[in-house]
């Protein structure tokens, strides 16, 4: 197969061609590249580790959303039983091995009881369970038991919320092109190229801001409360700032206002000049908050963030503008990322950093340096040795490399792909193994003619009986690839990404391409004798 | 201009003969690695024990002993400590902070930050890593995962496509180049991470690459030579493609070269690795993958029946193949 037609030279010189195009943009500045049309922006991303920035993987406890649903459901019972109509008296209530359960006092009642209840559950996704069973045991206690569906299903909706709420939070920070992944069932991949210090990103990642206001509980006795009692319809919530230096304090469990009725926060200052975040609420907010206010002049009320009293101020006259502040230990930075966290709404479920790698701007651009020149040195001497092996050969060789070190970084552009640290040793890798295949064809050619065969068929069977070795080889390459792409994860990922393509261009360029320079050659020259 | 040609025509080295001993030298060599590992162990990174890991850069080169008693007043745990090539830069690994999840490890990259900065003026942390227990154990599952698919599902794919005997040879093969990888780190106590399990599957995958070349020679041959004697067809097929093997071997070597001595000081460890993989592939492709399928009971003729199972026209030809385009 050394006769091509014209048509067939430009087929297989286009795609090359077209790949090489791809590649220019990621040697471009920035400012070039914003004027390229949309399909031209075919850039190579640089992972972190080259451009410097933090990588999060970020878990939600599974357990703690559990959790939370069956005292949201506890909640919801008391509201249905106690206060609905007609009122049935229930007592006992307990949740306990992730049950809740409770006794109904007049058993007559019980089926009227679970009769109410049972609207409550819900259909869970497209399971066609329910995500909650209600069952009654020994006559009188009702058991109500989430259901695996129900918790999947309640775990995936808090996971695409989270993720949401992450992306506000980060977008608020003002970074640059950061990646927010749901990764599996429970985790979130948080990436943020150029990132100096994550100290910031983590403690605002760190924090669910869940805001309540409640009515500082004044009746109840000191020393109860400091042994961690309240009365009841009170609870003992920490307070590490109060001014009486007891650390903890009495509130009222019924809340005022939530951080759901919240429109805006923003960081400010009050009277003294201390940081504080001034919030407003939405409509019914702002009447509820009015109306308590209202209610209860030269009162404290709490502020409390994720379960921790923030300050306890009095109520000095009623708040009706719909807007209040809240104020704290802030420093400037903190009452800031506290007015962030607000403003993007309360995290569904607590994430905690399982997984965090840091990489300073000044590592990742001499990385790219010392890569680039491992690179430039790898290829001049790969290159010098193939020519002076091959000869003219050896300089078809040489320029498939070249070509195909352009197609592999087009192709990545095109698919969007990341360039990391590995994937540099994978380039390097692929020139050092592309001309394995120019090797084998050029050592058949040497063979072929050993045993007499003329200059053209020579050639022609150097690249037929080689041509089935090299693809051989690379399935079998490439099978290691794509394993290594499926589970590899982090930098064993990035590897495979530039180790598949390369096995895929380099079989191209290596075989098809220099095939069609060697027939170029034994056309326009027609030698009669060949150097290899 | 004449040529560079590394290996002389002609070449005739008797590989068969030889295994015996080349056996048992590996044997011993595989027994080594083995027992280094089990021994002393490797020197697993962050990656695959968790915990945390600091790279300090200082602006003189600091006094080790002055760094390790600065970490060591604040209280964190064990530290334990390493210098690259670089003088000036430390490696610092942290046990992770048992309680306080996030927030724990933070202040303590924080607390370290400030006590080394009080010490050493003008230091810089230019990477941190902290990964935790669950997250490295799984890290360490999949990386286990990856190699040992990686080696069956090749070994699968040579087995269905040929005799089993290269099935089990290449299986051994890259086995045995695995093996005497992972006893290189436990010898010499270089970190290993995510980056050496790239490093490890790499390897695989270009011993591979050697072995099916090899292979691929002594299938043609074994059409060609019905009635050789096994050991020499063998002996022909490494011969006859000694050349390629060596030029391959000079070009990988040539450019793992540039990147252990350039290309910077983390990848340094995944270019030992590579290098090393390079001799030990090429030497297992000869000396363990080919010599084994004379052990095996390999014969001409077992090509023959198979080739008669599936394509039985093809079986009937002699010499040089002249259908290449074989899918």
């Amino acid at each position: 197969m050394l006769n091509f037609s014209r048509s067939m030279v430009v087929a297989i010189i286009l795609p090359l061609l077209i790949g090489i195009l791809c590649a220019v943009p990621s040697f471009l500045p920035d400012t070039a590249v914003e004027k390229l049309p949309a399909f031209m922006q075919t850039r190579v991303n640089l992972g972190l580790d080259l451009s410097g920035g933090s990588h999060l993987l970020l878990e939600a406890s599974t357990q703690d959303v559990a959790k939370q649903r069956l005292t949201n459901m506890e909640e919801q019972v008391r509201t249905e039983l106690r206060r609905g109509d007609p009122r049935i008296a229930i007592g006992d209530i307990s949740s306990r091995d992730g049950k809740l359960s409770f006794m109904v006092r007049d058993p007559a009642q019980v089926d009227a009881a679970v009769e109410r209840i049972r609207p409550l559950t819900q259909g869970a996704g497209l399971t066609g369970q329910r995500d909650f069973n209600v069952e009654v045991v020994n006559s009188s206690t009702v058991v109500i038991t989430p259901t695996s569906a129900g918790i999947n299903n309640a775990v995936k909706s808090a996971m695409e919320v989270a993720t949401e709420v992450i992306r506000k939070r980060i977008d608020e920070m003002g970074t640059r092109e950061p990646t927010i992944q749901q990764q599996g069932d429970n985790r979130i991949v948080v990436q943020v190229p150029g990132l100096q210090n994550p100290k910031a990103l983590k403690d605002l990642l760190g924090q669910t801001a869940k805001l309540e206001f409640k009515l500082v509980d004044v009746t109840a006795d000191p020393a109860e409360v400091a042994q961690g009692r309240a009365p009841v319809g009170s609870e003992v919530l920490p307070y590490p700032d109060n001014p009486s230096r007891v650390p903890v304090i009495a509130v009222k469990r019924q809340v005022m206002v939530s951080g759901e009725d919240l429109t805006d926060a923003t960081q400010g200052y009050d009277q003294n000049n201390q940081a504080i975040v001034n919030i407003r609420f939405n409509g019914s907010g702002g009447r509820k908050f009015g109306q308590v206010t209202s209610q209860n002049v030269n009162r404290p009320f709490a502020i409390i963030l994720d379960g921790r009293v923030l300050s306890a101020p009095n109520i000095n006259e009623p708040i009706l503008g719909g807007s209040a502040q809240i104020s704290g230990n802030f420093t400037v930075e903190s009452a800031n990322q506290l007015a962030i966290a607000l403003r993007s709404g309360k995290l569904p479920v607590a994430l905690t950093v399982v997984e965090e790698r840091t990489v300073g701007p000044q590592l990742g651009a001499d990385s790219i340096r010392a890569g680039l020149i491992a690179s430039i040195i790898a290829v001049v001497a790969v290159a010098a040795f193939m020519f002076l092996s091959y000869g003219r050969f050896g300089i078809y060789a040489n320029i498939a490399v070249a070509i195909n070190v352009l197609v592999i970084l087009g192709v990545m552009g095109i698919l969007g792909a990341t360039l990391t640290l590995p994937g540099i040793a994978g380039f390097v890798l692929t020139i050092g193994t592309a001309v394995d295949a120019n090797v084998l064809i050029y050592e058949r050619i040497r063979e072929e003619r050993r045993r007499g065969r003329g200059v053209v068929q020579a050639i022609e069977y150097g690249y037929k009986e080689a041509s089935r070795t090299i693809f051989e080889a690379n399935v079998t390459h490439a099978i290691a690839g794509g394993i290594m792409l499926v589970l590899g994860s982090g930098p064993i990922k990035g590897f495979a990404i530039v180790l598949l393509i390369g096995i895929a261009t380099s079989v191209y360029t290596a075989v098809t391409f220099t095939r069609v320079l060697a027939a170029h050659w034994l056309r326009t020259q027609r030698p009669t004798e060949i150097n290899i | 201009m004449k040529l560079l040609k590394l290996v002389p025509d002609n070449t005739n080295i008797g590989f068969v003969k030889l295994r015996h001993w080349c056996f048992a030298i590996t044997l011993l060599l595989t027994a080594l690695a083995v027992g280094t590992t089990a021994y002393k162990g490797l020197n697993l990174g962050v990656d695959f024990v968790g915990g945390l890991m600091i790279e300090a850069r200082f602006e003189q080169p600091p006094h080790i002993d002055r760094v390790r008693s600065n970490i060591a007043r604040l209280g964190v745990g064990e530290s334990s400590l390493q210098q690259f090539g670089d003088p000036r830069t430390v490696q610092i690994r942290l046990p992770l902070p048992e309680q306080g999840g996030a927030g724990a490890a933070n202040a303590v990259v924080e607390r370290t930050r400030q006590s080394l900065g009080a010490e050493f003026p003008g230091v810089t942390f230019s990477r941190y890593d902290t990964v935790s227990g669950k997250v490295s154990g799984e890290l360490i599952r999949d990386g286990i995962l990856a190699v040992l698919l990686a080696m069956i599902g090749i070994a699968i794919f040579s087995w269905f496509r040929y005799e089993w005997q290269f099935g089990v040879s290449t299986f051994v093969a890259i086995l045995h180049d695995v093996v005497m990888t992972v006893g290189f780190f436990a010898v010499t106590q270089l970190e290993f991470d995510l980056n050496i399990v790239a490093a490890v599957l790499t390897i695989v995958g270009y011993s591979i690459n050697d072995k099916m070349v090899i292979d691929d020679r002594i299938r043609e041959n074994m059409r060609k030579y019905r009635k050789m004697d096994m050991k020499a067809l063998i002996d022909l097929s490494v011969n006859e493609t000694l050349p390629r093997t060596i030029m391959t071997s000079v070009t990988m070597i040539l450019a793992l070269g540039a990147l252990l001595l350039f290309g910077g000081h983390v990848l340094r460890g995944f270019a030992a690795a590579m290098l090393l993989g390079v001799f030990v592939g090429t030497y297992s492709s000869v000396y363990v993958s080919a010599s084994l399928l004379v052990s095996l009971g390999l014969t001409p003729q077992a090509g023959e029946r198979k080739e008669r199972k599936s394509i039985a026209a093809q079986a009937e030809r002699v010499g040089p193949r002249d259908d290449g385009a074989r899918p």
